[in-house]
């Protein structure tokens, strides 16, 4: 085996050892980074009914600042979480696959979602044993959330903020 | 409220929506990177041929295809099973074991009578036994793919696996000496021809068991505290189980003989810990009382010798390991003169003399792959596992459910001790511990534990990117309730 072919060869191994990991990285490079960029590229919340791409192709239609961009848990047991809001839906409940899971003693397995539309985020009870509150008032459908407002769910509270 | 306004209420409108755009399978591209690892692990065993043999068998690529066969059905497996699972994870793994069993075949090249080189059958020596394990490992990790469709169902066991962990862990220190003991560490259970490490096994029964007992605790573990000097401390109580895996690493120690295995215990549990909790608290106390722990082995070793003695002798080579070059430093300078060989590109594949260097096929399977590939190719390794290690953590992140979250976290982490373990080992950064190089070394029970390892990784990712209810995503709930797994919500804790 001539020389000069081996010392290609090891050195074409090498590279394209380097070219595996670079691939690799290429590959899993949306997601990488993503936790960087959800904050500000994923936040907005987008219109829900839009079935078609054109209507989500804008979504800066919704007035900056006043979209709201987190769910804040501001009293209960797990006061401080905070749930950076994205396009889809949140639901609250004990069970183990809501997306905010509480643990109170006074919540339904599934007790309510959040759900965006048009840049709105509206509450739904989703026929919970001792309800959902928006601020004083009960909820009964769904209800458009202001930001600030608590939403009331046994003895945690829950708030939208920009 | 008019009917105009109404959000969009039935749940199937989430999954239709054009966004999501994390619920592309990508096992096409898994399958490209896959394939190039096993061309990579190909042209490996053709260069060591050429190299050592001065020409190519025509039969040089029977390893690296029966490798890509068997990675192949692991691949369709999981193109079936988990379609959303990770996609970096497999090849990544495939090309550190191909590479693995590659280099181990090098080794039997290397031994063999010059004669006799070209006839060496595929299965014969230690390279052919590391090609059959990671055949058998692959099936398992397949098989466990297809019985665990949904991860949370281990918890179930959580208490037996505990258990069954400890048990793991202690077995070979109370086994006599005759039966556990290889090279000075007490870690095998040898029966007949045939030694396995239950410790590599332990390691996953015992996380499983870490993850289920910490969702429980963690409220307790991470809201009772005292503050003091701006970092929360837990109470006294609630120390309680740390310390007590605590004494239990600390037995292994002294005697199964053997820092690494130790380490590696205690800082998974520590990690797992400060996981639940995101108290930076439990990582001090986890380091004072590890390296408190580690320096009081070291000066009872000194004085008292007995089952500290073995501990004292490796911290001591560590130390100055040219003071004694011929025997007692001999395999750690032998290591570092082979780094050192290597050089920036290495002696290239099939170039180097691993048989000069002790133990080469276990431990210092890094610094016989170094020798011959150079820092530039052993950082690339590392880049591979820093990337599996990352895909874990990644994975812990967007799982939904808080067990799964530990788990992969867990997982990932240990994995990433482990490889600091044996590499700052044999790179003189810390004293060298007798751990295996996850996926490169040869021996059955840490490639057969490493490969269960990936799947439940796989398994977890899997859970973490299936979208809500998709095409080809087959959505495993029992009844009734609405499908609400989700995406790009990830949950934060803010400081109160």
């Amino acid at each position: 085996m001539p020389e000069l072919v081996i010392t290609v060869a090891r050195f074409g191994f090498l590279i394209l050892l380097w070219i595996f990991v670079f691939t690799v990285v290429g590959v899993i490079r949306r997601d990488l980074f993503a936790g960087a960029r959800s904050g500000r590229l994923v936040a907005a919340p987008r219109a829900v009914g839009a079935s078609t791409g054109q209507a989500t192709a804008r979504p800066a239609k919704v007035k900056r600042g006043r979209a709201a961009h987190q769910l804040v848990v501001t009293a209960g047991q797990l006061a401080g979480t905070r749930i950076t809001l994205g396009e889809a839906q949140i639901t609250i409940g004990r069970a183990e696959d809501s997306t905010l899971v509480i643990t109170d003693d006074y919540a339904s397995a599934r007790h309510a979602r959040l759900v965006p539309r048009d840049g709105q985020w509206f509450v739904e009870d989703l026929g919970s044993t001792n309800g959902t509150y928006l601020d004083r008032a009960k909820v009964t459908g769904p209800t458009p959330v202001p930001l600030g407002v608590p939403i009331r769910i046994g003895r945690t509270s829950l708030e939208l903020r920009p | 409220m008019t009917a105009a306004a109404t959000p969009a209420s039935s749940p199937a409108t989430a999954g239709e929506r054009p966004g999501v755009r994390l619920a592309r399978s990508r096992r096409n591209a898994e399958l490209s990177l896959l394939l190039l690892a096993m061309a990579l692990v190909a042209a490996y065993g053709a260069m060591v041929e050429a190299k050592v043999l001065d020409t190519v068998t025509p039969t040089f690529w029977v390893p690296a295809a029966a490798l890509t066969a068997v990675f192949l059905g692991i691949h369709l497996v999981i193109r079936f099973l988990a379609p959303f699972a990770d996609p970096a994870l497999l090849p990544a793994v495939a090309l550190l074991n191909g590479l693995g069993v590659g280099f181990l075949h090098r080794l039997d090249l290397a031994n063999a009578a010059p004669e006799e080189r070209a006839e060496l059958a595929t299965f014969a020596g230690i390279g052919g036994r590391q090609l059959a394990w990671t055949l058998i490992s692959v099936i398992l990790a397949a098989g466990l793919l297809a019985l665990m469709r949904d991860h949370r169902s281990i918890s179930r066991y959580a208490y037996t696996l505990g258990l069954a962990g400890i048990v793991l862990v202690m077995l070979p220190a109370v086994l006599p000496r005759s039966i556990s003991e290889i090279n000075g560490a007490k870690l095998w259970v040898r029966i007949g021809s045939f030694s396995i490490q239950p410790g590599e096994f332990a390691k996953l029964a015992l996380l499983v068991f870490f993850a289920y007992y910490l969702v429980r605790k963690r409220e307790v573990l991470s809201l009772a505290s005292h503050r003091f000097l701006g970092i929360d401390f837990p109470r006294g109580r609630d120390l309680g189980p740390v310390l007590v895996v605590w004494v239990i690493s600390l037995l292994v120690l002294v005697f199964e003989k053997d820092l690494g295995t130790s380490l590696l215990y205690f800082g998974m549990f520590v990690a797992t810990v400060y996981i639940a909790t995101e108290r930076v608290s439990w990582l001090l106390i986890g380091l004072v009382l590890f390296f408190g722990g580690a320096y009081l082995a070291y000066v009872l070793g000194e004085a008292v010798g007995g089952p500290f003695a073995n501990f004292y002798l490796r911290a001591e080579i560590w130390l100055d390991p040219f003071g004694d070059p011929y025997d007692k430093g001999y395999q750690l300078v032998q290591g570092l003169l082979a780094l050192g060989t290597g050089g920036l590109f290495g002696a290239g594949p099939g170039g180097g003399q691993p048989l000069l260097l002790p133990e080469v096929q276990n431990d210092f399977i890094f610094a016989g792959i170094g020798e011959e590939i150079g820092l530039f190719g052993l950082s690339a390794l590392l880049m591979i596992y820093l990337l599996i290690v990352e895909r874990g953590l990644r994975a812990a992140l967007a799982v939904r459910d808080s067990f799964g979250k530990l788990l992969a976290g867990g997982l990932a982490f240990t994995l990433a001790l482990q490889v600091f373990v044996i590499v700052g080992g044999i790179s003189k950064l810390i004293p060298l511990t007798g751990q295996t190089t996850p996926f490169l070394s040869a021996g059955g029970s840490s490639l057969m534990a490493n490969w269960l390892i990936i799947a439940v990784l796989l398994r977890i990712s899997d859970a973490g990117r299936r979208p809500v209810t998709g095409a080809g995503g087959k959505v495993n709930r029992p009844s009734g309730g609405p499908p609400e797994q989700l995406h790009g919500a990830p949950t934060e804790v803010i400081r109160p």
